[in-house]
């Protein structure tokens, strides 16, 4: 298993970086508290902690892009990446040992959340489970992002693309902040057409037990993650064959 | 027994010509030197051989498998340590050992004692623990050669191993390689005439992709009639220019 030793190497990269374990789960859980604290002086249906947890909890997946596209661009500039592609390790390897470690980091990252959320008053029932489980799929299109960037992108870029662009467009399009029907118009058309509101509802259904609610958001999350995923695939192999 | 055979290989990037028709062999257990001026067509070489790039025109054979056709079994059989050097920052010295070792297959038990090994042949013992990013550049250079040399390499290529290395840790380097003479075969990029001579059984010299000279550095000198080796390399790349 040539991969399993790059695998564990990229969580260690993303581990070991101080700045990155706060933004992952520190940042969610400051905004949770926060958010919770303004819900207890103004009550808004928004920030009832229900509706809260969901959109927070997939927000905190847009680090996970940024610090894996961090990692796959810093190995690009420097001569690691060269050195081992000269080992018998294939493309498959690289693709793989740059995802998986994402995955259980995002589980872990989800569940420290909805652990936050209920010790801020959410009712413990197996929807908190299904939403946990719900947060894999979502990785998958956030992975994909970050492999894309990483792919095209130099390092400095991906502090500017993944770590302001992608951070706002996933909190400004989810509906996590505000109610997006309240926007209306283009913004709520345009929103609807990217796959982070769905991320947002699909988590807000499983987390409510309405397994059935999930869809067609998963459909949309799926479909872009595929999408996502193959480009990324794509673009990395085409660096790797330029290199 | 040859340990490459490289035939009227050339690599063409849109309008240059990086490497043109080289052929050369080098035997097994050679310290093997390739010198040239920068654009000289060193690193593309070496990015051909060591399955990076695809060749345009030729072929290379390394211990008998082509890389146009056997990648594979060459990455098995080679390692690279490139012009800068190639470590995980976040990792430390033994961290480092154990991924390559671990992307080679080895078993955890053979993982130890080959990192024990090359921590005594490098002196990497005083700083196994260390962060690679907090290391010197001397000791980087060498975990770099020992990440190189952990997969058990039959062919070792060293792309300017001692750039930027203080005369110090550059001797510590030359010693380094002469250990490993004989045993591997190596090939050497490198800047510095003085270090080609001390260590290389033989010396190729290319110029724009093309191969100006291949031999001993003493015959190298006695054919371009100079008094040292850096006079013959001059001389040899600026006639080549007329």
């Amino acid at each position: 298993m040539r991969i399993l030793p790059f695998a564990k190497r990229n969580t260690k990269e993303i581990l070991r970086d101080p700045l990155n374990l706060a933004f992952m789960f520190g940042f969610p859980l400051v905004l949770l508290l926060l958010m919770s604290a303004i819900q207890r002086s103004i009550p808004v249906n928004l920030f009832e902690i229900q509706s809260l947890t969901p959109g927070i909890a997939v927000f905190g997946l847009s680090f996970m892009a940024l610090f894996s596209a961090t990692v796959i661009a810093k190995d690009r500039k420097s001569a690691l990446l060269q050195r081992l592609y000269t080992t018998p390790m294939t493309a498959k390897g690289f693709i793989l040992g740059y995802t998986l470690p994402v995955l259980p980091i995002a589980l872990v990252q989800a569940a420290v959340c909805y652990a936050t959320a209920i010790l801020l008053g959410l009712d413990v029932t197996i929807g908190i489970l299904y939403a946990i489980l719900l947060i894999l799929p979502i990785s998958l299109l956030y992975i994909g992002i970050g492999l894309l960037c990483g792919s095209l992108l130099n390092d400095k870029q991906v502090g500017g693309i993944c770590g302001a662009l992608l951070t706002n467009l996933s909190a400004w399009l989810s509906g996590a902040w505000f109610d997006l029907t309240l926007v209306g118009g283009a913004f709520q058309k345009v929103a609807y057409a990217l796959p982070f509101v769905h991320a947002v509802e699909m988590e807000k259904a499983a987390l409510a037990g309405n397994l059935s609610g999930i869809f067609p958001h998963l459909w949309w999350v799926l479909g872009y993650a595929a999408v996502t995923l193959a480009a990324a695939i794509f673009f990395f192999l085409r660096q790797m064959k330029k290199q | 027994m040859d340990a490459i055979r490289i035939e009227n290989l050339s690599k063409q990037y849109k309008d240059t010509l990086a490497v043109d028709n080289l052929s050369l062999t080098v035997q097994k257990g050679e310290l093997f030197s390739l010198l040239g001026v920068n654009g000289a067509g060193k690193t593309t070489t070496i990015k051909m051989l060591s399955c990076l790039t695809a060749p345009t025109k030729g072929d290379a054979f390394l211990m008998g498998h082509s890389i146009k056709k056997d990648s594979a079994k060459v990455k098995a059989l080679i390692a690279v340590s490139p012009q800068e050097t190639a470590v995980a920052p976040a990792l430390s010295v033994r961290e480092n050992l154990e991924l390559i070792a671990g992307i080679h297959g080895f078993s955890k038990e053979k993982q130890s004692q080959k990192i024990a090994e090359l921590a005594t042949l490098l002196e990497l013992d005083a700083v196994i623990h260390k962060k690679a990013a907090k290391l010197s550049g001397g000791y980087q250079r060498r975990l770099s050669i020992a990440m190189a040399l952990i997969s058990e390499p039959q062919i070792l290529f060293l792309d300017e191993p001692t750039l930027g290395l203080d005369v110090i840790a550059r001797s510590e380097m030359w010693d380094i390689i002469r250990t490993l003479k004989g045993n591997i075969t190596i090939i050497l990029t490198t800047h510095y005439m003085e270090e080609a001579e001390a260590l290389s059984d033989r010396v190729a010299i290319m110029k724009n992709g093309k191969l100006l000279i291949c031999d001993t550095p003493d015959t190298i000198k006695q054919k371009a009639d100079a008094q040292s080796f850096e006079e013959a390399f001059i001389r040899i790349v600026k006639e080549a220019r007329q």
